[in-house]
């Protein structure tokens, strides 16, 4: 089940915690992965960790042409597009009564239009292809939303909208479209929080503990599976019961 | 027939896999050609790609027919 032997993979924020969780179970079912991120280092350690299948692809998803590049050099690195991966994202958090204009759109350029770019830049050697799997990383507070997240929470909810748009528009072809979105997990981000303050979010969490990028990246593989392939258009909720919906 | 026409055809052959002697010109792609909106989509695509033209959503929409496309593609490069 899930293997992916010959399929190749680009995964946007693989320098990051969950990022690479993805990339290095995604490589583990047989992937060629193409890693991205702003932080070449940290991608090319990852690279050396995963050894071969494994490309390095760094990029700035601020500008505007990126996207297209990034997608033409993970073709070129990694062999023509089946999964895609929209993983990477930033926050900004502050009220909204703080929050300028260049602080909404920092985050929006980032979360929501590059994931759109990327996509319709993979989206044409999927059609021709007749398959291909976009999976985009979501948030619990695209669906719940979160004081001081205004920005991030329009941008994971667009993300949403977007999932389902395309998801309608490609499925005559063969090609899935659907997200996974995470609640809390560890990551170098959540370290800051004391352990009184992970006790607390723990208890609002049935399932008792905060999650791990593993987690995410186990969801990210079944939807990037063959076996998914009746799924399009869905939310995987991977939160450990935090939020049912 | 001019080299344009030519190439129209046979990419619409290619990209819809329908056999060259429905291809005609008054053919439309998808009352005819069983093309969807995604397949005219993909053509126009692949018709910018193979001329180097540029075809905007406006104009894009016109065309419906195999002759459409010649025409339109015929007239961009004579411009
Ligand atoms: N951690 C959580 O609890 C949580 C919960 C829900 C959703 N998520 C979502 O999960 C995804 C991954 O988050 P994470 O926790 O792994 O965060 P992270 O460790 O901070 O990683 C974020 C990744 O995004 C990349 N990135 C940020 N801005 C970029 C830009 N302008 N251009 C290119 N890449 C950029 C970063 O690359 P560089 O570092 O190389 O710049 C990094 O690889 C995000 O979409 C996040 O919103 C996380």
């Amino acid at each position: 089940m899930f293997q992916l032997d010959g399929k190749a993979a680009l995964v946007t924020g693989a320098s990051g915690g969950i990022g690479a969780a993805i990339a290095r179970t995604l490589h583990g079912l047989g992937a060629s992965v193409a890693l991205s991120g702003t932080r070449r280092e940290a991608l090319e350690t990852l690279a050396a960790e995963l050894g071969s299948r494994a490309h390095v692809c760094p990029a700035d998803l601020k500008d505007p042409a990126a996207p297209d590049a990034l997608v033409a050099a993970a073709e070129a690195a990694a062999g023509p597009l089946h999964i895609l991966v929209n993983n990477a994202g930033f926050t900004r958090d502050m009220l909204a009564l703080r929050m300028k204009d260049e602080d909404w759109q920092a985050v929006l350029d980032v979360d929501l239009t590059a994931p759109f770019r990327l996509s319709r830049a993979a989206l044409k050697g999927m059609l021709r292809r007749r398959a291909g799997r976009i999976i985009a990383i979501g948030s619990i507070v695209g669906a719940t939303g979160n004081p001081g997240q205004a920005n991030y929470a329009a941008a994971k909810a667009g993300l949403t909208g977007m999932t389902k748009a395309l998801a309608q528009e490609v499925g005559s072809r063969g090609v899935t479209v659907n997200m996974v979105a995470p609640g809390f997990i560890e990551t170098p981000m959540t370290d800051a929080l004391s352990d009184a303050q992970k006790a607390k979010l723990s208890e609002a969490i049935p399932l008792g503990r905060m999650g791990k990028p593993e987690d995410v990246a186990a969801a990210v593989a079944y939807l990037a599976s063959d076996e998914a392939g009746w799924v399009t258009g869905a939310t995987l909720h991977v939160n450990g019961g935090m939020a049912m919906l | 027939m001019s080299d344009i026409a030519e190439r129209v055809k046979k990419i619409v052959v290619d990209h819809l896999g329908v056999e060259e002697s429905k291809v005609t010109a008054e053919a439309s792609f998808i009352d005819d050609l069983g093309a969807d909106s995604l397949d005219t989509v993909e053509l126009v695509m692949a018709f910018e790609e193979a001329f180097s033209v540029e075809i905007p959503e406006d104009a894009a929409e016109k065309i419906s027919t195999v002759k459409d496309a010649i025409e339109y593609i015929e007239k961009q490069k004579a411009a």
